[in-house]
């Protein structure tokens, strides 16, 4: 799965908004979720498609109906590689600085 | 309109489907993306299965029973927390493990959550770290570091 197709799919607040909707309730369907969109069906399942692609939501048939559900495991491959590895860097640095500090008195 | 509190999550991995089943059996795998836990059953349907500390085997936070088993593709088991309230019913894990394009598209729902229950708070956020930690592990031979501890427990 391409973090760039990740990127890509959180560019956008549109799509944005839709993952905080299924946030906020999961497993709706389309209908469900254009109640709180300014936008036509067809551009929210454009958007959909483009959040699917990216594996941030999944897709789940039911009957005849697909329902999205909130897929936050690229946004943790995101975590660990963009926050976690930066924050584990500067803990490190921190702790080169308080022990250089208590070296030198 | 009333929704039962249920997740879908899904991780596409570059390994095989045996490799998954295994992985999510194996107290040497687990311990390393599963915040250092151990699932303990012979996995056959209608066993137990406990999901507990890999360091102390008397500290178990998960109890329940397998309830479809078909290597290495589809996974059911009962989910209970070893806290939750008397009377409270079981939530259920369904693990499904599809070839797509020489990889692996794995797919845990857990779903039969009661609404706003400590279990269903904590599978919100437990789940995407672990999967996303099995995924690293599987493809590159290391977990991620937030995963190889135990969760919620003191310092150490």
């Amino acid at each position: 799965m391409s973090m760039d197709r990740v990127f890509k799919a959180l560019a956008d607040p549109s799509r944005r908004r839709l993952l905080d909707l299924l946030h906020a309730e999961n497993g709706r369907a389309l209908g469900e979720l254009c109640e709180h969109l300014a936008m036509s069906r067809q551009a929210a399942t454009k958007h959909l498609n483009a959040l699917e692609e990216a594996n941030l939501v999944a897709v789940v048939w039911r009957g005849r109906e697909k329902q999205y559900f909130l897929n936050a495991v690229p946004l943790h491959q995101i975590y660990e590689r963009w926050i976690g590895k930066f924050e584990r860097q500067r803990l490190r640095a921190l702790h080169d600085f308080k022990k250089k500090l208590e070296d030198d008195s | 309109m009333i929704h039962k509190t249920e997740f879908v999550y899904v991780t596409y991995i570059s390994t095989t489907p045996e490799k998954v089943w295994s992985a999510l059996q194996d107290a040497e795998m687990t311990k390393l993306f599963w915040g250092r836990a151990r699932n303990v059953s012979d996995w056959q349907v209608g066993s137990t299965w406990t999901h507990g500390s890999y360091d102390d085997p008397a500290v178990i936070d998960v109890t329940g029973t397998i309830v479809e088993s078909d290597p290495p593709k589809r996974l059911v088991v009962t989910w209970q927390s070893a806290k939750a309230p008397a009377g409270e019913p079981a939530s259920r894990v369904t693990y499904l493990i599809e070839s797509v394009f020489g990889a692996v598209r794995l797919t845990v729902t857990h779903d039969e959550l009661v609404p706003d229950s400590p279990m269903a708070q904590g599978v919100s956020s437990g789940w995407p770290a672990i999967l996303s930690s099995l995924k690293t592990l599987l493809e590159t031979g290391a977990p991620m570091p937030m995963t190889t501890r135990r969760w919620g427990a003191p310092p150490a």
